[in-house]
């Protein structure tokens, strides 16, 4: 299992490919906070997101956040929800806008692995309820856009050494998700011939 | 341990729910402390040491920072032991509870969460109807009132599962059924943590004898010992599977299962999960007749 650093938003796709399930990967740049209400806006009632996804790292989040003025937000405590709510936006995601990487905790069914194959997407995993940790490593809150659906906005962030993160899904068709579960099926053969 | 003193109720135990709730989110107890060291001694996987360290960190950061553990506040949830002396009315606790609740999501200030289960409009600071949750116990003889308050996250909470085998299924079929519900919840529920499982009574008890479990110090055991029997072996058989810390494929699925159990009719055999995250936030105080507050974050 690698070490990466990404820098987001990406412009060529090898910085995607190189990655494998598994993998530790640390993230640079701007990230898009996104949940939701952010995406049923996007693709069940078509109102088109006001910020550029092209090559974006999606984090699944809903910030705690203070208000210092008009548009502007301090962070308080932002950490990130549970992804498999989320997994049918993923291919319109990836054919619609270009973006390259989701991040949430849980992680994504299977119905995610073949499109991120297809599209060359990828979804990391991060450790869920690390909030205190994750806030230290988002250095602004740069953008909000929709700030009527708050806290389930869209969301800009600037992060530094955001992670650690694990590859979850990969573009190569690889999940440690669907490994996980497979796995655990056959033990659960062996446990119950015990019981 | 830290002792305040007032003389009216109301405000006591208004103070001590803003208090509880916003401690509990911040500073978790020292048995789950220990359990995630400990788990973190034994995991053998390269992604299940990189969650367990990164959870470990997190947790000192969130002290060093005097932030929350994890940003998802819960919904409030609160269990309370009242005396049968205890001078203020649970009619009145409740509403000193809630204000309590309000008035520490307004001057933290905390992510509200609590919404109408229809319209899914916010409904406030993290109150609304029948918002917070209350759990009672009438204790004879006694004038006092215990009140832990237990914020309870989404992701885990969304991992519930309820099931009504039948007496035929016997306890076979009470271990399958944790097995299978905690096995498809994968990562989801933020692993590893406590498996609540409530078992017996009816359908709506088994699951609030689940909820108290996971809300009961990690590692404890229950006091019967052929229920304590189902906890460690449930313990073993889930840490088999190798779901894994963030189910990330690993040794450590849970840190503690905790069964309670009620007696139930004889065509029964009802079984409830309540999955606890990592992040299992309690804190509780205990309140004198005379309004003077007791914290206690490990009780």
């Amino acid at each position: 299992m690698a070490t990466h650093e990404v820098t987001f938003p990406v412009t060529d796709p090898a910085e995607i490919l190189k990655l494998r399930a598994g993998d530790e990967v640390v993230v640079q740049g701007h990230i898009i906070g996104i949940r939701d209400r952010t995406q049923m806006r996007i693709f069940d009632e078509g109102v088109e997101p006001p910020m550029d996804l092209a090559g974006a790292f999606l984090l699944h989040t809903a910030p705690g956040v203070r208000k210092l003025g008009p548009g502007r937000y301090e962070k308080i405590c932002i950490g990130t929800t549970t992804s498999a709510r989320m997994v049918r936006f993923t291919e319109p995601l990836g054919t619609q806008y270009g973006v390259r990487a989701i991040c949430g905790k849980g992680g994504f069914p299977d119905e995610a692995i073949e499109p991120m194959h297809r599209l060359g997407m990828v979804y990391f995993a991060i450790v869920g309820g690390a909030a205190a940790l994750e806030t230290t490593q988002i250095e602004e809150i740069e953008e909000v856009a929709w700030e009527e659906l708050m806290p389930e906005c869209l969301w800009k962030f600037r992060v530094k050494d955001f992670g650690p993160l694990t590859v979850g899904i990969d573009a190569h068709g690889g999940s440690l998700y669907r490994d996980v579960q497979e796995r655990a099926r056959k033990k659960l053969e062996d446990i119950y011939a015990r019981l | 341990m830290t002792t305040a003193t007032t003389t009216d109720l109301d405000v006591a135990v208004g103070n001590a729910a803003a208090h509880l709730y916003v401690w509990a989110l911040k500073d978790i107890p020292q048995d789950l402390r220990d359990a995630l060291a400990r788990a973190a001694e034994t995991e053998t996987s390269v992604t299940g040491q990189r969650v367990l360290q990164t959870i470990l960190r997190n947790v000192n950061v969130a002290e060093d920072e005097k932030n929350l553990v994890c940003q998802d506040t819960g919904i409030a949830v609160y269990y309370c032991r009242v005396g049968e002396h205890f001078p203020l009315h649970p009619a009145r606790i409740y509403a000193a509870l809630k204000d309590g609740t309000e008035r520490a999501t307004i001057e933290h200030p905390l992510r509200s969460n609590t919404v109408h289960t229809l319209t899914r409009e916010n409904t406030g600071q993290n109150v609304g109807y029948r918002v917070p949750i209350v759990h009672w116990d009438f204790i004879p003889d006694w004038d006092g009132l215990d009140v832990k308050c237990v914020p309870k996250g989404s992701g885990s909470e969304n991992m519930s599962f309820l099931k009504m085998c039948v007496p035929a299924d016997g306890v076979r079929g009470i271990k399958e059924f944790v097995l299978e519900s905690i096995v498809g919840a994968g990562g989801k529920p933020c692993p590893p943590g406590i498996v609540g499982v409530g078992i017996g009574g009816s359908a709506d008890y088994a699951m609030h004898l689940a909820k108290e479990a996971i809300a009961r110090p990690v590692g404890t055991r229950n006091e019967d010992p052929l229920v304590a029997e189902l906890e460690d072996d449930l313990y073993g058989l889930l840490n088999e599977t190798g779901i894994g810390p963030m189910g990330l494929g690993g040794d450590v699925t849970v840190l503690s299962v905790h069964v309670e159990h009620a007696d139930t009719h004889m065509t029964l055999n009802p079984v409830a999960v309540n999955y606890q995250c990592w992040a299992a936030r309690r804190a509780s105080a205990h309140i004198a007749a005379d309004g003077a507050i007791e914290y206690e974050r490990d009780a």
